[in-house]
């Protein structure tokens, strides 16, 4: 299986959020991914490009928020980037925690790494990259690579 | 697909119907909307049949959650009916299943409020 890549630049909107959860659906069903892994990683690129557009751009028009699919054969790998201020993923509060868990808000990276097998933070300075990676099981390996 | 709320009456509880997707934006606003309004009535028995809500995001979960508080707060009580499998699962992952009353009957449901 050769190396498929796709990469759109975005818009700091929610409509963008929309079409990065709508294109994950689309290339993580093209990957072979069951319903259920697909519907977890959708949620996952869904949760991160919210970050980026809400948390990271803060709905700036200005900037941008990058999304990329990439289909190694073993692993499909999504990066999502935006402009922002950065991101320290160690201040996270844990969601799970009593005395958090009754909160509105701070679910979103906590339900990226549960539905993924490998989240990686990176400071772009300035912004933020998050990497997600789900692995191809053996069982999906063989079925039609994204065609984009 | 947008979210879509509707209420009814049965036996003093407000019964929410929910339809669509809770997500960033309209679907949690509508939400907020529908139980603000239903508090501001006077309605303090609310149950909120998410049978037909097909997706829910963190800010979803995080309006179910603010939801269940602010009723809480007011001395009332917020239970969830007919949990999608997503839903559901949902709700495990984050610890917050055991925190809602989750029902699978309405009936079941509408007896069990105070």
């Amino acid at each position: 299986m050769t190396v498929q890549r796709v990469s759109y630049t975005l818009e700091s909107s929610l409509d963008s959020v929309n079409k990065a959860e709508e294109e994950a659906t689309k290339i993580a069903t093209r990957s072979g991914f069951d319903e259920d892994e697909v519907g977890r990683i959708s949620m996952a690129v869904r949760e991160a490009t919210v970050n980026a557009v809400l948390h990271g751009n803060h709905y700036d028009t200005s900037k941008r928020v990058s999304l990329s699919f990439e289909n190694t054969g073993n692993e499909l790998i999504i990066t999502v980037q935006d402009q922002g201020p950065g991101l320290d993923p160690t201040g996270v509060a844990d969601p799970l925690a009593p005395e958090n868990l009754l909160k509105q808000s701070g679910r979103g990276i906590f339900l990226i790494r549960a539905f993924m097998d490998d989240v990686q933070f990176r400071n772009l300075e300035p912004g933020t990259e998050i990497k997600l990676i789900k692995r191809v099981h053996a069982t999906t390996s063989d079925h039609k690579e994204a065609s984009q | 697909m947008t979210m879509k709320a509707s209420s009814r009456q049965v036996n003093g509880v407000t019964v929410i119907d929910l339809s669509g997707r809770i997500t960033l934006g309209e679907g949690s606003v509508v939400l907020r909307d529908t139980i603000r309004d239903a508090v501001a009535a006077g309605n303090k028995k609310i149950l909120l049949n998410l049978g037909d809500v097909t997706y829910i995001d963190s800010s979803g979960i995080g309006e179910l959650v603010s939801g269940f508080t602010s009723v809480r707060n007011q001395g009332g009580e917020l239970k969830l009916l007919n949990l999608t499998k997503k839903v559901h699962d949902l709700l495990q992952i984050t610890k917050l299943y055991t925190v809602f009353d989750v029902k699978d009957d309405e009936a079941t449901a509408i007896a069990s409020f105070k």
